[in-house]
């Protein structure tokens, strides 16, 4: 048993090293003024660096918007598969697999075709409007639809693990029989039970979105990602100090969501 | 959080009376259809049954237009000439998917492979022992903090992770310097580096991955195993391994599809330095090929699709496996 101890003790000692070692590298690197002393220079600089406010903000709205949209799609989708129509269960877990075979980048060639198509041959009609709509650069709605794509098989993922943890045909039943319609039998007894699942989807979501490079860069818009690697490329101080600074981000926007999960539910029990 | 907008539902009457057919090209709010499932009815467990596919549709017509379109996009595209071409494109051709598999084009799919095989294996072997260390931890806290930390890490990829590598083991970063590493030949700018690189999101992602089969490890199949007079490394060879085969082959194809799919990291950190295929999308994406191999694009997209689906192929049923036993 000792022996099992220590070998547990040396692998997280390893692994723990390998993790930690490229933070502290960088938080160094960062405020190094390559003199042998320190400067926050790199982290005052940043706030008024051109273009960091609006791709964050950017990414944000993109985040935001991404989660309202899978969910409002996944949601109902999943209940009625569970509620009425057992037969869609099959449908909607390959249509929620399909996305993990196709690479990103693979993606994006294909939407980047389909956007082709528009300026040849169908210029007065709504359709070729509608694709010029949805690349509008102050807020690409052909980002969000790639985004809410990338995020389906992890969002269905929690929230069928959600599911499975609750019997959702015994309390719509007993919240109709108890008089409820069906819309309060979802809103008040369903959706509060699924809120983990709800909440790790959401999670996953912004997480994916705040992070995507590959698309938006190929399709040319300017979101968070995309600003630090154009901007890293000259200041490399900066650039790393926005690393830095977005891994703080990922990690306070999960480590809220999931506060604000638990607040609610001791709140409630 | 905020600024997602709401959106406008129909009038119920309108999706009751099947406002959401076939045909129609706009997803159909969801509000409208939960309107539409809210009307009781005398006959109501019949009447449920039948519309209850429609709070599906939305998810359907989504999934034809963002999915499907790009689909056939490609599909078209790989085999027809592009609009650059002599002949003003269009026509049928397989000289785009024979050009994406010769070449540099092929030492770039052959590399995407070599590299993902070997990120996922490693991760898979180094994985495996972390999570079952974390897992086992008689400190509930740590755990946590453990699993959190990795689903932050997972996620992590991307250009600020390059960005990271390139400040701790780049030409002048900390630990180069101060190790001299360039001394004895390293270089972060070189399939080894990028593999290190790679192995800081995978790792996480595989402890994430197989903590919930270990958790499936019953305690009795342990203590009957060494009732029975069985050592550690018996357990682990005849009963815990077995049992997590499925699982860990499942996660050691993840990896390799994550692997296989990154592009921001590779692109921010080497450019087109190391032979990968996504770089070489985005190369022919940007314009950097020769005129009228505009489609080159799409069928070097179809490659990467046809890699992934082979290796979905195998991960989908071995889920399922997984699930079985774990269950």
């Amino acid at each position: 048993m000792n022996r099992i101890r220590f070998g547990r003790g040396l692998v997280l000692l390893i692994c723990g090293i390998y993790f930690a070692v490229p933070m502290a590298a960088s938080l160094w690197f960062s405020i190094d003024d390559n003199k042998g002393g320190t400067t926050f220079r790199a982290y005052t600089e940043l706030l008024n660096a051109p273009g960091f406010r609006d791709s964050l903000v950017l990414s944000l709205e993109l985040a935001g918007v991404s989660v309202a949209v899978l969910l409002l799609l996944l949601v109902p989708a999943m209940l009625a598969a569970r509620l009425g129509a057992p037969k869609l269960r099959p449908v909607i877990e390959i249509i929620c697999s399909m996305p993990l075979v196709v690479p990103v980048v693979a993606l994006t060639t294909g939407i980047i075709g389909v956007l082709r198509w528009g300026p040849d041959y169908l210029q007065d009609t709504p359709f070729f409007q509608t694709i010029v709509a949805v690349q509008d650069p102050n807020f690409p709605i052909v980002l969000v639809i790639a985004y809410v794509l990338m995020a389906l098989p992890f969002a269905y993922r929690a929230l069928d693990a959600g599911l499975r943890g609750v019997d959702v045909v015994t309390l719509v039943e007993a919240a109709r029989n108890c008089g409820a319609g069906w819309l309060r039998a979802v809103f008040t007894v369903v959706l509060p039970n699924l809120r983990s699942g709800l909440l790790n989807a959401a999670v996953l979501t912004v997480a994916l979105v705040l992070g995507e490079f590959t698309t938006a860069s190929i399709l040319g818009f300017a979101p968070f990602s995309v600003w630090i690697n154009s901007n890293g490329k000259s200041d490399g101080q900066m650039s790393v100090a926005v690393s830095m600074l977005s891994l703080l981000i990922v990690w306070l926007v999960l480590l809220l969501m999931s506060a604000v999960g638990r607040g609610r539910k001791t709140a409630r029990s | 959080m905020t600024t997602a907008p709401t959106p406008v539902p129909a009038p119920a009457s309108a999706a009751q009376s099947g406002g959401g057919a076939p045909g129609s090209v706009t997803p159909v709010p969801t509000a409208a259809t939960d309107a539409a499932t809210e009307a009781p009815r005398p006959g109501r467990r019949r009447g449920t049954r039948g519309r209850a596919w429609l709070a599906a549709l939305p998810l359907l017509l989504f999934f034809v237009i963002g999915f499907g379109l790009p689909a056939i996009a490609i599909a078209i595209g790989a085999f027809t000439t592009s609009t650059d071409a002599l002949d003003g494109g269009g026509t049928f051709t397989t000289d785009n998917i024979t050009g994406s598999l010769q070449g540099a084009y092929f030492t770039a799919l052959w590399g995407s492979v070599k590299l993902s095989l070997l990120t996922a294996a490693i991760a898979t072997v180094v994985g495996l022992p972390l999570a079952q260390a974390v897992a086992t931890s008689r400190f509930g806290m740590f755990r946590e903090a453990v699993m959190s930390a990795s689903g932050v890490l997972a996620n992590f990829g991307g250009v600020p992770l390059a960005f990271m590598f390139v400040a701790t083991l780049g030409n002048s970063g900390e630990i180069t310097k101060r190790f001299g590493l360039a001394k004895h030949g390293w270089s972060l700018y070189t399939f080894s580096g990028l593999s290190v690189v790679y192995l800081y999101f995978l790792v996480p992602l595989m402890v994430i991955t197989i903590t919930p089969a270990l958790e499936g490890l019953r305690t009795q199949w342990r203590e009957a195993a060494y009732n029975n007079g069985a050592t550690a490394v018996q357990y682990w060879r005849h009963v815990a391994l077995p049992v997590l085969a499925p699982s860990l082959l499942g996660g050691f194809v993840l990896l390799f599809g994550a692997s296989f799919a990154a592009y921001a990291t590779a692109e921010a950190m080497v450019g087109s330095s190391v032979p990968l295929i996504s770089m070489q999308i985005g190369d022919a994406l940007s314009g950097n090929v020769l005129v009228g191999q505009g489609n080159l694009a799409l069928a070097l997209g179809l490659d990467m699709i046809v890699v992934a689906c082979l290796v979905m192929a195998v991960y989908l049923p071995l889920q399922r496996r997984s699930a079985k036993w774990l269950a």
